[in-house]
Parts: C-alpha cells; sequence; structure tokens
C-alpha cells in the first residue's frame, strides 16, 4: 500500500493529478481511493488530496504519514515535508521552491515542474510533470496507465493532450537519468 | 461489470436513480452540492422529476406530495438543512409515508462549518423533529456502501411505511472509490402501493394525513408505529465485526471514522493489543445484540466509542453493553478527523482505565 499526498496552491492541478493517478490505479485492478480537501476558491488558496493505491481493500483513507509527497509550491512543501515517513520520497516543484526538507532521512527530488510545462507548451501541466517524476520513482502505476487517461479525458482537446503528455514524459526523464 | 470511479455524492444518487427514485427536491448546501448537482443532470434522462426548491423547508413538503402519490421520491441536505426539514420529516413520518432523506453532516452546531462531523446522531436515531417516531437510519462507510445503502433504503421504507435516512459525514461526500454499480431496477418490480393518493380511476378514496385530531384516533395510530418500530428492530438491526473474538479492547464507530478505527486496530494488534471494532451499519435500530454478545465475553475488558461528535452514539453503547464491563469516549468536532495514532493512543488508555478499576 501507498500513500500519496499532493499539495499545491488551487489551479494548480493537484486534484486532477490525484485523479489520474486514483483512475490508473483503478484500471489496473487496484484498490484506490482519493480524498480531496480544498477551500471553497476555484484559483488560489491552498488544495490537497490524499491518493492510496493497494493491493488490498484500503481501509483509513487518511494520508496523515504520507509514503511520498508532491508539492507543487514552497508553502505545501514546507507544511507537509516533516509529515512524510522515513524512507519515503518528496517532489518539490523546484521551479518555485527551495528543496531543503530540513532531514536527511528521506529522498527529495528537487523538479522543476514548471519549467518542464513551459518546455512542454503550458505551465499548466506542471501537475502531469510531477506525475510522471512520481511514476518513475516508485513505479506505482505503469506509465502507460496514465497516458491512457489523459487520452481518455482530453479527447476532443488534442493540444492539451500533447502538452500534458510531453510533461509527463519530461517528468519521467528528469527521474530516469 | 467492471468498477469505476465516483464521488460519495454520486454514488448516492446512482443508488436512488437504479432503485427506482424518480423524483428528487433539494436545496444547496455545503458539503453536498453534487447530489443535487447530478441529480438534475440524470433525472430528466430516467423521466424523472428534479426540482431545486426555493427552501429546505418546501423540498422537504415536495417529498411529501411525491412520495404521497406513490412515487419513490428523496431529498438531501447537509445539517442545518436537515434540521429545517424537521417538521416536514415529522408529518411524513406520521402519515406513514415511505421516502429517503439523506444527511451529509458537517460540524456543528449552529451554521457551523463545511468540515465532516457525525453530530446529528441523536437528531437522526432519536426522531429529529417532534412526537414519537423513529426512521430507519443505515450509515455507510464507503463509496461502495454509499451506493448500496441508498438503493436499500427505498425498499426498506417502502417495506414498513417509514421514512429512511443516509446518516454520512462530509468525508463520504467527497472521497472518490470504486463501485460496482447495481443493474436498473425495473419499476415494474416494485410492488403496488395500496395507500398511495395516486389518483381516483375507481379506487376507493384515500387520505394521508398528519392531523389525527381525536386522541381516541391518534394513540391507536402512534402505537402501530410502534409496532412497526418493534419489527424493524426485530428484523433490520445490522453490524459489521472486525477482529472482536478475542479482543480486549474493543473500538465502535460509523462511517469513515470506523475506517480509521479498523487501521488502529491492525497497528494496535502488530503491537500485541488485542483490538477490535464493532461497525454499526444500521443506526436506528442500533444493533445492540452485537454489543451485548461482545460485553458477555470474558476476554473484552472495555469498549471505546470514537466520533466526530463530544459523545452521542456511545450513550447507545452504553445502554447495548448494559453495565457488563466499562464504555469510554474519544470524540473531535469542528470538522477534524482523529488521525489513527490519536485512536491508538485513546485505545491504550481506555484499556488501562478498565484494568485500574478491577
Amino acid at each position: 500500500m501507498i500513500r500519496i499526498l499532493l499539495a499545491g496552491q488551487g489551479g494548480q492541478g493537484v486534484l486532477s493529478a490525484g485523479r489520474f493517478l486514483a483512475e490508473s490505479g483503478l484500471h489496473e485492478g487496484k484498490e484506490v481511493s482519493y480524498l480531496p480537501a480544498y477551500g471553497p476558491e476555484m484559483r488560489g488558496g491552498t488544495a490537497n488530496c490524499s491518493v492510496i493505491v493497494a493491493e488490498d481493500p484500503i481501509a483509513s483513507p487518511l494520508c496523515t504519514v504520507p509514503d511520498v509527497l508532491i508539492a507543487l509550491n514552497a508553502p505545501s512543501f514546507h507544511k507537509f515535508a516533516p509529515r512524510v515517513k522515513s524512507g519515503g520520497i518528496i517532489i518539490v516543484n523546484g521551479s518555485v521552491s527551495d528543496a531543503y526538507a530540513g532531514r536527511d532521512d528521506v529522498r527529495v527530488i528537487d523538479l522543476p515542474a514548471n519549467d518542464l510545462a513551459m518546455e512542454a507548451g503550458d505551465i499548466r501541466s506542471a501537475n502531469m510533470a510531477a506525475l510522471g517524476a512520481l511514476v518513475a520513482a516508485t513505479g506505482l502505476v505503469r506509465e502507460q496507465s496514465i497516458v491512457n487517461c489523459l487520452q481518455e479525458k482530453f479527447v476532443a482537446k488534442p493540444r492539451v493532450l500533447d502538452c500534458n503528455r510531453r510533461a509527463f514524459e519530461a517528468g519521467l526523464a528528469a527521474v530516469k537519468k | 461489470m467492471s468498477k469505476i470511479l465516483l464521488h460519495g455524492t454520486e454514488a448516492i444518487c446512482e443508488g436512488a436513480l437504479r432503485n427506482g427514485c424518480r423524483a428528487f427536491f433539494g436545496y444547496p448546501i455545503t458539503p453536498q452540492n453534487e447530489v443535487p448537482e447530478y441529480m438534475s443532470v440524470k433525472m430528466p434522462q430516467v423521466g424523472g422529476a428534479f426540482v431545486q426548491a426555493e427552501s429546505e423547508v418546501a423540498a422537504i413538503n415536495m417529498v411529501y406530495g411525491a412520495a404521497g402519490a406513490g412515487i419513490r421520491a428523496m431529498t438531501s441536505s447537509s445539517s442545518p438543512g436537515v434540521s429545517l426539514k424537521q417538521e416536514g420529516i415529522s408529518y411524513i413520518a406520521c402519515a406513514r409515508i415511505p421516502c429517503v432523506v439523506v444527511n451529509i453532516m458537517r460540524a456543528g452546531p449552529g451554521l457551523g462549518g463545511i468540515l465532516p462531523a457525525q453530530g446529528d446522531y441523536f437528531q437522526a436515531t432519536k426522531g429529529g423533529g417532534h412526537g414519537d417516531y423513529h426512521l430507519i437510519v443505515l450509515a455507510p462507510s464507503s463509496v461502495q456502501e454509499a451506493c448500496d445503502f441508498t438503493y436499500r433504503a427505498f425498499d426498506l421504507s417502502d417495506r414498513y411505511r417509514v421514512p429512511a435516512m443516509i446518516l454520512a459525514d462530509g468525508m463520504i461526500g467527497q472521497l472518490m472509490e470504486p463501485v460496482e454499480l447495481p443493474p436498473m431496477r425495473n419499476l415494474r418490480e416494485i410492488p403496488e402501493k395500496d395507500w398511495a393518493t395516486s389518483g381516483h380511476y375507481g379506487k376507493d378514496r384515500r387520505i394521508l394525513n398528519s392531523l389525527i385530531i381525536k386522541p381516541e384516533d391518534l394513540e391507536p395510530h402512534v402505537n402501530e408505529l410502534q409496532k412497526t418500530y418493534d419489527e424493524i428492530y426485530a428484523n433490520e438491526r445490522r453490524a459489521e465485526t472486525y477482529r472482536t473474538e478475542d479482543a480486549e479492547i474493543i473500538l465502535t464507530a460509523y462511517g469513515t471514522v470506523a475506517r480509521i478505527c479498523k487501521s488502529a486496530v491492525d497497528k494496535l494488534r502488530a503491537q500485541g493489543i488485542k483490538a477490535g471494532c464493532i461497525r454499526p451499519i444500521t443506526l436506528y435500530p442500533f444493533p445492540d445484540d452485537t454489543y451485548s454478545a461482545c460485553a458477555a465475553r470474558d476476554c473484552t475488558k472495555a469498549f471505546l466509542s470514537v466520533e466526530l461528535s463530544l459523545g452521542q452514539m456511545v450513550e447507545d453503547v452504553k445502554l447495548a453493553v448494559n453495565g457488563k464491563k466499562p464504555v469510554y469516549f474519544y470524540g473531535r468536532t469542528g470538522g477534524n478527523v482523529p488521525e489513527e495514532e490519536e485512536i491508538e493512543r485513546a485505545a491504550k488508555e481506555a484499556l488501562g482505565k478498565a484494568e485500574a478499576e478491577r
């Protein structure tokens, strides 16, 4: 069972990324849960979601001690980094945050997610770059499962699909190299 | 059929629609706005009626009318909105009209907050409005159950002619999980309602009313209601037990809190503490038989009720345990949800207290 906490600013796509992850797990026949937490704002404010992907039925859907943290901005990185399980992984958006977690028992991946997204064609796909890094670092779900979800979601928007797919692949490549 | 990923609110709607619900009346309130939103799209597709009422009071009285005409009808709200509906629910209970009311509880009292809570337990299980009556209350703890229990609520409500309530916390509303949807019910399978005010058409005159002014008429009517509640108590109590067979400390919780308790049970077991969990599925009728069975075991030393309230279900737990073993309480309010570690600590404390008192 792997517990992932995705956090950032409202509008950065943390909830969408969480849903892609949960959908991908479901398509692979795994047990999944997705629990969002956000304020009343459409953009701005804080947003986070807890995603669990497991082989067995999931009891608590909370991620108070996540195995993996994806932090898309500095405030959520500093807020949640102390909570990550010892031996866990933190993927931080290095384009807008430092990567100093103040602890050495976790693996910190400093990913320039905004830059990778801009190179892919749209800064709004930074969430997918982070998801690429997650898949490369953990092998939690197959790359193709995420790509399938993207294709399903953006079937009528080929340009959006391209940007997101390129950003996802850039995130994968950044961790694999 | 394969599973799909759904929100708890959407699962509630699917459970209703697939068991013949063809009228929905609602008024917006967080955290259940996805229910009317989903119904407004789906209800016209199945030929049903969707109305966004002008208030909660209007919505429940629309349910009164539609369900009185024999249609499977539902309304949904969250705590402050459900308080507003109580007058109508009491009328519906007295008139013996089946319907389903959904309460996605948020933190109270007052307008309170929008985050998960379980502070409406008393309101839901002890009547809620004025007069002697009860609802059949089901408490889902997963998205699958949100769908299945709503589906079942319509059958239970029709069978006993007692309104049913789905009592869920805000977490069930937001949570997304895989769900296997039940098939669409053939409406012709649903038994004929020989009391419904569905038009004269050569039938005898039928009246549904909650004004029974003569004491010699009202008392037998209320006694008949009680007879139905006794029947429901005898037939419908349900609970799930988890690792209780040899448990020293029995945690008990309903809804999503029960899932956090199950995780806590596993962690306590890993530390050598024999813990178990009872999760009531029906809150009314309360599954007291499950508790008394556990209380009678020598291995059981104490019970701990864990709630998102200041202690409501714990009173029913105490009645069920009936003084045989000590019953303790741990709760959070304001929209805060306890972590597994908090529950572990509370369980150890409860066990310590029980051993000290022996």
